[in-house]
């Protein structure tokens, strides 16, 4: 309907064009900017949509990757899920355990230190890339790194403790140490990553607010909690979802340090979820999971997004 | 007298000016130092023998140095195998991310077409789908194509990203439109346009997103680890990674610490080429 309406327009006002040159001037735009989006698109729907909706379908039903048997179950993947699977709680609980522990400790160490960094002094750009730095290492170099630095025998971090009169703690073999450790070596590896984030926020920052502020006398700390903090608030609550996004999907730090042990205590659950599709060879119960994880991740960025939108409002209300 | 005291006072003032600097430098330097000795630790390790760490706990300096362990790296391992297969991949799947993104980034940003709106939501839903969610389909995907232990499956599935659409689209934007028009009046069309005039404009945006999507690639873990399973077609990280699994078997920590290092070496110097467009990409990641 559109379409005619507007070629009949477009006919008007130009009576010399045909009809044929009047639909290439009306759709021209459009058909352009088809093609332009059309290799991303394809592979978009292709490698991300398709791969979510066949992933729910799998979940749907018992395949057994070995055989190759496919048949339907409906929703009993997600039953055994949440009723019958105490591996699939234990694993989430650790993930869970995990985001909360490592989520502050990478908010708080990144803006410190982003605060630190965001001085008119010279040096700031080397010693941010020396925090950065760690973060550009690949998952298997620093898990080694870290392995051989918590090893109570051939580490690092044992022979000083020794060398200080202390009993060597076998931490990644430790039911009360393994998670802690998991986390500290985290916090190395991706602080730097939070540190650039609060920077570009930090900047956003007027120093007028800060010079008008020392006029009147005020210290670090009032400075620190009623203008950075205050004024960063956005910037705060993006990487703090950015993180809970990034700290639910751990895997890699845990399959290759501990491989979820001591006693599965460390088990986490995309690590639940590859050993579920690709040792146990149930890719139907593996994507059932694997739904859950994408559930959990929609349901936190959608908050972010409400949360956000309200600052919009608030902010506009203000001015 | 009032001079006098205005300079002491102010005298006082410099003098815990210096302090704090000092002090603040001092500090800064320590944390700097503590964050690096995991870095300094392993390099130290590569470069010592490995009958000697077999007794020793290493040090932060090697107590004795050699190249050995580099040296029989190049000759004898599978390392550098697998550093061909990541560059292959890391690059190809770059090129896919670049030519992509720019192109829809592009088409978002400078055309007012029909579904502009929606088209958008679409691709920016795609935002809140992590890969760890659907790597069972994918994997059922390429067994059926026969695809697993090829460089194209690894490169496939990580060139459609929504976020580097939107980080093309940003930059487009800035453009100013008088640009555009002058070369339309002229009777060039879109795509002369496009590739003649936008994308030279692009150039900065275009090596920080293809730093970070490169850098990204290198350090791929799950994917890799479910689709390359034949040894020969590992990349560095997931080869790295079956080392350590093979620890007891390896030549030795001297050697494994090379390995380490060799993989790292790449990225680490691409990183402090391109710093400033690493810093620049995580930043515009968020702003859009």
């Amino acid at each position: 309907m559109v379409s005619r309406q507007d070629t009949s327009v477009v006919a008007h006002t130009k009576p010399k064009n045909t009809s044929r040159q009047s639909f290439w001037f009306t759709w021209r735009d459009t058909i352009e900017a088809y093609f332009f989006l059309l290799p991303f698109l394809i592979v978009y729907c292709l490698f991300l949509v398709y791969p979510l909706v066949r992933g729910f379908w799998i979940s749907l039903h018992d395949w057994d990757l070995l055989i190759g048997k496919l048949s339907w179950t409906g929703f009993s993947n997600y039953e055994r899920m949440f009723q019958i699977d105490p591996v699939f709680w234990d694993a989430t609980w650790h993930t869970v355990q995990f985001v909360l522990l490592s989520t502050p400790l990478l908010i708080i160490i990144g803006l410190l230190l982003a605060v630190a960094l965001n001085r008119d002094l010279p040096g700031m750009t080397v010693f941010r890339t020396i925090f950065f730095s760690s973060y550009v290492l690949s998952i298997s170099v620093i898990t080694l790194i870290w392995f051989m630095l918590l090893n109570p025998t051939r580490g690092l971090i044992g022979a000083i403790m020794q060398n200080v009169g202390l009993e060597p703690i076998a931490f990644l073999t430790s039911t009360d140490w393994a998670m802690p450790a998991i986390v500290i070596t985290t916090v190395w590896w991706t602080a730097g990553f939070n540190i650039i984030l609060f920077l570009a926020g930090l900047q956003d920052i007027p120093r007028s607010i800060y010079e008008a502020a020392e006029i009147d006398g005020a210290t670090i700390f009032t400075k620190f909690f009623r203008i950075t903090l205050p004024l960063l608030s956005r910037t705060v609550l993006l990487v703090v979802v950015l993180q809970i996004i990034a700290s639910f999907q751990i895997f890699g730090q845990v399959f290759l340090m501990t491989g979820g042990g001591p006693s599965g205590r460390t088990r986490v659950l995309v690590q639940h979820v590859y050993e579920s599709g690709f040792r146990g060879f149930e890719l139907g119960y593996a994507s059932a999971m694997s739904m859950f994880l994408f559930a959990v991740m929609l349901t936190v960025s959608l908050i972010q997004l409400y949360i956000g939108s309200r600052g919009d409002e608030v902010e506009q209300g203000m001015k | 007298m009032t001079t006098m005291k205005h300079n002491q006072a102010s005298n006082e003032i410099n003098w815990q000016k210096w302090f704090g600097l000092v002090a603040f430098y001092g500090v800064l330097s320590v944390i700097a130092f503590l964050w690096l000795v995991p870095i300094l630790w392993s390099l130290s390790m590569s470069l010592t023998p490995n009958e000697l760490l077999s007794r020793n706990v290493g040090g932060l300096i090697p107590s004795e140095f050699t190249l050995e362990n580099y040296r029989s790296l190049l000759n004898v391992s599978d390392v550098p195998r697998w550093f061909s297969n990541s560059i292959i991949v890391s690059t190809g799947t770059t090129i896919g991310v670049l030519i992509l993104s720019s192109l829809a980034g592009y088409a978002i940003a400078r055309i007012d077409f029909k579904g502009r709106a929606i088209v958008s939501a679409f691709i920016l839903a795609g935002l809140m789908v992590p890969q760890q969610a659907i790597f069972i389909p994918l994997h059922t995907m390429f067994s059926e194509w026969k695809l697993h232990n090829t460089h194209i499956a690894l490169m496939l599935p990580r060139m459609a990203i929504p976020l580097g659409v939107f980080i093309m689209a940003q930059f487009f934007r800035a453009i100013p439109k008088d640009i555009e028009e002058a070369a339309e009046i002229d009777g060039a069309n879109r795509f002369v346009i496009y590739t003649r005039i936008m994308l030279p404009l692009t150039i900065p945006a275009l090596t920080t997103l293809g730093i970070f999507t490169f850098v990204l690639s290198w350090n791929e873990f799950l994917w890799p680890l479910v689709s390359a399973t034949d040894k020969d077609m590992f990349t560095v990280t997931i080869g790295l990674a079956s080392l350590q699994g093979n620890f007891a078997q390896s030549q030795g920590l001297g050697s494994l610490m090379t390995s380490a290092m060799a993989a790292s070496a790449p990225i680490l110097v691409l990183f402090v080429i391109f710093q400033r467009y690493v810093v620049q990409a995580v930043k515009s990641g968020t702003r859009f």
